[in-house]
């Protein structure tokens, strides 16, 4: 079990053609996940490196099967692949293209109200569970299956989280990138439902960074809902208020979205945070070592 | 990105929002010309993005054309120090010379995205020409709030409700409606991240007038508003975070020592962290971003090293999308470039294709500081620059 994504996941990628999409379909067919082939508008009947190309995503799921989408095409154009996808009945888009416009985000949302669809992302690096399925741009080697559910704002700071978790022998059910931007998808609250509910979640790593509140959200909604332990991480303690820390969404705004403000809304809820980035795993092995323990 | 107070204005007036009649100045002769076409008297307002410009010294008034030409005399050129400055000021580079108005009453306007929500909102306040923030942890009663649709607009009725709230009736009232759906259409027709007016005036004789004014801008949407994108004044941002963006860097300048080089934002700020926690600090944000050529990690080494305050660098690799031989390979191409450099070099490598990264570091003629994990690596980066300091004693 996991969430998201796994045996059943047939994948699409739309923008199989480009450098970035290409290599990335490939890793996760060579990570074991089923690739069905890709979408490029008016490349369609072609093949690049054993994999279809179809015109739209509509004919490529007729064809296929495909359930998942994933989405590498540039920021101009991406908005609308996402809702293509969602309006050719994709259970699942995980859109890794960073630089799409709020406003365009703002109108993937509302499309999205009226489609069962679930988004991941933008600006994410995608969905991996262990031994099953990679749909993102992660190295799958540093990943080994277990209990650990881990989402994260952040690309390669969830990374360096799960590397930890492997050294030390914590396995993970599913890594979910909900991705840097202000408006996505898939919030930490959403995410922590589908772990909630999820029997090889056992514990759950959060990993947030400054900007909004969607940390403080998933506290409240964690206190009200989760019994099991969760372990939380905030970077961008260092941020200078008013600048943008890489990520279009992290920014501390109008003095709201701070590091401290969030930590101590983990805290208060009493999740285990770690003090320091390189401690993320230790602290999930001491949480689970406490809980077995008692 | 951000623009400054006459630009806004010139975008808010294009949508119908009515503001002083007034003009740009670029030397104090100028500016008498354009107060005695105004009619002799007017407001001497410096231009650097910055806030709180009245606060620092940087608003004047003027009552003729004689005195407009001493004060902007004053303005241009002076370092501009404001809360939102830093300590060194910004040079002053224009004014904008506007009619003085009669004030009457002074509101607050402003829309921005609320994230929560995921939809803008208009935020109102009676407290105008004050700082927002601090009327909302003084009493956040006394800040309206109005969301509304990002594909219908700001509707009439939305309108009326915040301008109700702000109690204004008759003129004033439907002249304040009309300013609102003016600066919703602004804010969404630009592709703004705030679209702010403070303080938004009532005149003595009961009109509404945009006094001030700033937006903000999507960087991501500028693409499509070239007109926008050529507003941006590259003398109000840091030089070296100018020369980064050319060659597609996120670069930050801060005030520490130890340079960071790091893939990928949130483990960039996470090792800005962990620098502090051992000791340390940070002396920019630097993320190389996913698809990092060797040439953009060349420049990010270029970009580090020239800034003088940095005694150590640390690099902080985990390779996903950025595959760390290449990294590697950008380094030690970078380092050839420059003929070696006079810093310790703090590197840490993980991820995809990370023997072949360590290789590369290994068999090269410099000699790296090669760290295993984040944490030897931050406190590796902290041990050098202590060393360095006490070698030099």
């Amino acid at each position: 079990m996991a969430v998201l994504v796994g045996t059943d996941t047939r994948l699409l990628v739309q923008g199989i053609t480009g450098r970035e999409g290409l290599f990335h379909a490939t890793g996760c067919r060579d990570y074991g996940t089923t690739v069905v082939g890709g979408v490029t508008p008016g490349k369609g009947g072609t093949t690049i490196e054993g994999f279809p190309v179809w015109n739209s995503v509509a004919e490529c799921r007729e064809e296929s099967g495909a359930n998942t989408s994933m989405i590498f095409v540039p920021p101009p154009f991406a908005a609308d692949a996402i809702m293509e996808a969602a309006a050719a009945g994709m259970e699942l888009v995980v859109c890794i293209t960073e630089g799409i416009p709020i406003r365009d985000m703002l109108k993937v949302k509302a499309f999205l109200r009226d489609h069962p669809t679930r988004l991941v992302g933008p600006n994410c690096p995608g969905v991996i569970s262990p031994g099953q399925a990679k749909v993102g741009i992660m190295p799958g080697h540093i990943h080994r299956q277990g209990g650990v559910g881990v989402v994260s704002r952040s690309g390669t700071l969830t990374y360096e989280a799960v590397w930890q978790l492997t050294n030390l022998g914590l396995g993970q059910s599913t890594c979910i990138g909900i991705g840097g931007d202000p408006v996505s998808g898939t919030s930490f609250v959403d995410a922590m439902r589908l772990f909630a509910s999820d029997p090889s979640t056992e514990a759950v790593i959060l990993i947030g960074e400054i900007g909004g509140s969607a940390e403080e959200e998933a506290a409240l909604w964690i206190r009200e809902n989760y019994r099991q332990p969760v372990v939380g991480f905030i970077a961008g303690r260092t941020a200078p208020p008013g600048r943008r820390m890489g990520h279009a969404g992290a920014i501390v705004a109008g003095g709201k979205g701070t590091a401290a403000d969030k930590i101590a809304a983990l805290k208060e809820t009493g999740i285990h945070v770690a003090e320091s980035p390189a401690d993320i795993g230790a602290t999930m092995a001491k949480a689970l070592g406490r809980r077995e323990a008692r | 990105m951000k623009i400054h107070e006459y630009q806004a204005k010139e975008i808010l007036r294009r949508f119908g929002v009515s503001t002083p009649q007034g003009r740009i100045a670029e030397n104090p002769a100028d500016a008498r010309a354009i107060c005695a076409e105004l009619g002799g008297r007017c407001v001497v307002k410096a231009q650097i993005h910055a806030g709180g410009r009245g606060k620092g010294g940087g608003v004047k008034l003027a009552s003729t054309p004689e005195e407009a030409e001493s004060r902007a005399g004053d303005i241009l050129g002076m370092k501009l120090r404001t809360p939102q400055t830093g300590p060194e000021g910004q040079e002053v580079r224009r004014v904008l010379i506007e009619e003085a108005l009669d004030i009457d009453r002074e509101l607050y306007v402003a829309i921005t995205l609320d994230r929560q929500q995921e939809r803008p909102i208009v935020m109102a306040s009676a407290s105008g020409g004050m700082d927002i923030e601090e009327v909302a942890a003084r009493d956040p009663q006394a800040i309206l709030r109005q969301p509304f649709d990002p594909h219908l607009g700001l509707l009439p009725f939305q309108a009326r409700a915040v301008v109700d709230g702000l109690e204004l009736d008759g003129k004033t009232a439907r002249q304040a409606a009309s300013m609102l759906e003016a600066l919703a259409a602004a804010y969404l027709g630009t592709d703004a991240t705030l679209a702010e007016i403070n303080p938004l005036m009532i005149t003595k004789s009961g009109d509404v007038v945009a006094l001030d004014a700033k937006m903000n801008f999507d960087d991501n949407a500028l693409y499509r508003h070239s007109d926008v994108a050529a507003m941006r004044d590259l003398a109000e941002e840091n030089p070296l975070e100018v020369e980064a963006g050319k060659h597609g860097l996120n670069y930050i300048k801060l005030d520490g020592s130890i340079g960071c080089m790091v893939n990928g934002a949130g483990l960039a700020m996470a090792t800005m962290d962990i620098i502090k926690l051992c000791g340390g600090e940070p002396a920019n944000f630097l993320d190389v971003g996913g698809g990092a050529t060797q040439e953009a990690v060349e420049s990010a080494f270029r970009i580090l090293v020239s800034d003088p305050s940095v005694e150590a660098v640390l690099i902080n690799i985990f390779g996903g999308i950025a595959r760390t031989d290449r990294i590697a390979r950008g380094v030690v191409a970078a380092l050839r470039a420059l003929d070696g450099v006079d810093l310790p070099v703090v590197v840490r490598l993980e991820g995809t294709n990370v023997d072949e990264g360590r290789r590369v570091l290994r068999e090269s003629e410099f000699a790296f500081v090669v760290a295993d994990s984040m944490a030897d690596a931050a406190q590796k980066a902290v041990a050098a620059v202590a060393e360095r300091r006490g070698g030099r004693r």
